[in-house]
């Protein structure tokens, strides 16, 4: 792919005047600083590519020791388009990630098609389907009225004919007036037909809180569909995780409820040539260790993996290593991946943005008692959003979901190093 | 409720005038017409059909003297299934809960008398004739009952959840109403399939109040689905009228903007040629309503006696007036398409054929102890699970 330096594509996002932008039309930012370019070219004219590529190791090995210390949402990191290299880091947002996920598992199977409320000529409500419209056309691309009970049944319908529709809910809180057909039409089916009626559905969307939207547009439902067997639920953090578990989800024969959130949408995420190949795909039921670390394990799913890595970083100026587990799949759990991490660092820390009471993290915790109690050297902490409808007003709001200092906090207490506690002592 | 008044002249007096080939009937021996598939035969249906928004089919209905006599044969098997299965779930084989179908065959046998097993067939919870009509087996249907593996949904499902994909029937669902959708769904694919073929989507009195239908309804009309929806009025939704529950209880006209038709749901060919006229509307212009007037003997299910809420002479006057099997009947004699000694011949016939399917669905074993954790996946990637105690009892699933 050439370096386009000068003629940006699609025009330049505001604010970044003192960089040179090039977007390519699957939706990957270039982001290149002009002299860094300039160093490059000429030291690939000069050097074999082996030894270029050491360099580049060397030049990665810097890069990433930084990306750990900042938040990965500010980081532009400096991306070569170059013929030769073969693990370019690129820059994708989780929207794009998901709209080119759709678009490939579309463009792959014609049995997919998509329906909900304006993904067809609004673009998507988001924004998540914007151009499949144009390319797929309006059979496969479905405008529906706002009956949220009549099409998720019109699609789970289409899915025991054998079609593989994708459900999109505007957000997860209007799934509760099709729950019925997620649960008892999608779910249950190929238990109750004993293998006949299989379900090849995804329902997807955004979860849980957003900002400033109230307590009806606020749930987590993770919880919820996560106590169902029938059903897989998955729940990304990164672009990686959004591209690798939709399509997983849209390939995979059973429901997936696919939780996405509404503010990583716009997050951009650092992404391998690997993931953009259109057959990537990420295993159901795999957790990611995000970040290694050996005194205390935190479990973190979609935005809170972000505020996680965060709390990781401040957790380590205090000497306390955190080892950082996105579970990217809420059903089925990889619990034996939380279990062998739990058997390092002996403590466990759950951070969730839902409502505490037979959480997520409740369910993690079980889990980990009954195959890991002798190794744990402190209670399990669980961090959760309050026990409240979701208020409006801003500082009501921050204190209803988890904050960092929230993660750090408990995380301290699982290391017995929360000064509080030795004050009460 | 207004019992509509059949003429017995109606069906004494076939309209020969109308068709010249069947006035060859009359000259062949009654014991040759039960494998005749060539005479046609016409009749009139009952009464007339009641078009909304459409103009109604023709009364006269063409048949021939197989299709009449695998009519008897088909109800009556499937009335004495249900009345079978009346005896088992009292001496406590069948469990939980049995809605029962009885009165109400004409439906099942009609409509399969129109379609083909591509066309799909999905409905609520009062399954078990239609699974029969759709090629399922008797041995089947009671194993299912029972909870045998030999059951069509491997003993899992249960009276409510029987299912053949392959023959088009998708089931057999427990939530009233849910099956609209769905079914609207299934038309959705096969639209999009461009299989040519359509859904019935098969629903009582009392779901016809459901939201979620008019929803479904909607969007068929506005994507030109294949969808028939075919409300089985049988007058009575659990223990409540259809009057004390709907303020419409004209539910062939519910649909507003969506044409429908009234038929009377006791006759078989008047059920018949609905069906076909729905099919060939539902494939040129989008969905379309069937309202079948019928009736069911039993009560709801078997926990309900049925007489809480409506009269013993109500009951016992729709099957001396409106039987859909005695109506088949009195047209094979008038026709002398068969004797009635024939006739109690096939019946007794039917007999030994239940009690048989009964007796071995009896001895067939329970499912297997490790079917408690199969299919809750198709694809489970060796997932663990466990039983009550996590400790005890635990599985994988394939």
């Amino acid at each position: 792919m050439a370096l386009q330096t000068n003629k940006p594509l699609n025009g330049r996002r505001r604010g970044q005047s003192k960089r040179d932008q090039a977007t390519l039309q699957n939706g990957v930012v270039w982001t290149i600083t002009a002299p860094f370019a300039l160093y490059l070219a000429d030291q690939t004219l000069r050097r074999s590519s082996a030894q270029v590529r050491s360099e580049e190791a060397k030049m990665l090995g810097i890069v990433s020791r930084k990306v750990l210390g900042q938040s990965l949402g500010r980081i532009r990191p400096a991306v070569w388009a170059l013929r030769n290299y073969s693990s370019a880091e690129k820059q994708m947002t989780v929207r794009d990630a998901l709209n080119s996920a759709l678009d490939e598992e579309m463009s792959a199977d014609p049995k997919v098609f998509l329906m909900g409320e304006e993904v067809g000529e609004y673009q998507g409500a988001y924004k998540i389907s914007k151009g499949l419209l144009e390319k797929y056309g309006p059979e496969r691309v479905l405008d529906t009225p706002i009956t949220e009970a009549g099409f998720t049944g019109i699609g789970v319908g289409a899915a025991y004919y054998g079609l593989k529709p994708v459900v999109e809910f505007m957000t997860f809180n209007f799934s509760m007036q099709a729950i019925d057909h997620i649960i008892n039409s999608a779910a249950k089916s190929n238990y109750m037909s004993a293998g006949q009626i299989s379900v090849p559905i995804v329902f997807r969307g955004p979860n849980g809180a957003a900002a400033g939207v109230g307590a009806q547009h606020s749930q987590c439902y993770a919880a919820w569909y996560g106590s169902c067997p029938g059903l897989k639920v998955l729940s990304p953090y990164s672009s990686e995780d959004a591209r690798g578990l939709l399509k997983a989800a849209i390939r995979d024969p059973d429901p997936v409820i696919f939780l996405e959130n509404e503010l990583l949408y716009g997050e951009s995420f650092p992404i391998s040539a690997e993931v953009l190949d259109s057959s990537f795909c990420l295993p159901i039921g795999k957790a990611k260790i995000e970040r290694e670390g050996r005194d205390v394990t935190i479990t973190a799913f979609s935005k809170m993996v972000g505020f996680a890595l965060k709390a990781a970083d401040i957790l380590a100026k205090d000497g306390i290593s955190a080892e950082i587990i996105n579970l990217r799949s809420i059903r089925p759990l990889d619990t034996p991946t939380i279990n062998a991490s739990v058997r390092k660092t002996n403590r466990l820390v759950t951070v969730e943005e839902g409502f505490p009471q037979h959480g997520v993290g409740a369910e993690i915790c079980m889990a980990v008692v009954e195959e890991s109690f002798g190794y744990l050297d402190a209670p399990v902490e669980r961090i959760a959003g309050a026990d409240v409808p979701m208020p409006y007003a801003a500082n009501l709001e921050r204190m209803a979901v988890p904050q960092i200092e929230d993660i750090v906090r408990a995380a301290k207490r699982a290391c017995y190093r929360s000064t509080a506690m030795a004050a009460t002592a | 409720m207004a019992l509509s008044t059949s003429l017995r002249s109606n069906l004494i007096k076939p309209l020969t005038a109308l068709t010249a080939l069947s006035s060859t009937h009359h000259l062949r021996s009654p014991f040759s017409s039960s494998a005749d598939d060539t005479t046609v035969l016409t009749i009139e249906t009952s009464v007339p059909f009641i078009g909304h928004r459409c103009e109604p089919p023709s009364r006269n209905v063409e048949t021939t003297p197989k299709e009449v006599l695998g009519f008897f044969r088909d109800m009556a098997l499937m009335r004495r299934m249900e009345i079978a299965s009346d005896s088992l779930y009292k001496s406590k084989l069948i469990r939980g809960f049995c809605h029962l179908y009885d009165g109400q065959e004409a439906v099942a046998v009609g409509m399969e008398a129109a379609i083909t097993r591509r066309d799909c067939i999905i409905t609520a919870y009062r399954d078990h004739c239609i699974y029969l009509g759709r090629g399922g087996t008797l041995f089947e249907c009671f194993s299912e009952l029972m909870g045998r593996q030999s059951g069509c949904s491997k003993g899992k499902g249960g009276s409510m959840h029987f299912y053949k994909k392959e023959n088009g029937f998708y089931g057999g669902h427990g939530i009233v109403g849910a099956q609209i959708p769905l079914g609207c769904g299934l038309a959705f694919a096969q639209k999009y399939s461009k299989d040519e073929t359509v859904t019935f989507a098969m629903y009582g009195d009392g779901a016809a109040n459901q939201g979620q239908l008019f929803e479904a309804l909607n969007m068929a009309a506005l994507w030109d689905l294949p969808a028939i929806l075919v409300c089985e009025n049988n007058h009575y939704g659990m223990g409540t009228a259809e009057w004390r529950a709907a303020k419409s209880p004209a539910y062939y006209k519910r649909g507003d903007y969506v044409p429908g038709l009234k038929v009377d749901g006791m006759d078989v060919l008047a059920v018949k040629q609905a069906c076909r006229f729905a099919k060939e509307h539902a494939l040129k212009n989008g969905p379309i309503i069937l309202e079948m007037d019928t009736y069911r003997y039993h009560g709801h299910s078997m926990s309900d006696p049925g007489s809480t809420y409506r009269t013993r002479d109500e009951i016992s006057g729709v099957r001396q007036e409106r039987d859909a099997i005695e109506r088949v009947r009195k047209l094979i004699l008038s026709h002398e398409l068969s004797t009635e000694a024939e006739l109690k011949s096939i019946e007794k016939e039917i007999r030994g054929q239940v009690d048989d399917a009964i007796a071995r669905a009896k001895e067939s074993p329970m499912p297997d102890p490790s079917e408690l954790f199969t299919n809750v996946y198709v694809k489970g990637f060796g997932i663990e699970v466990a039983g009550a105690d996590r400790k005890e009892v635990r599985g994988v699933l394939p």
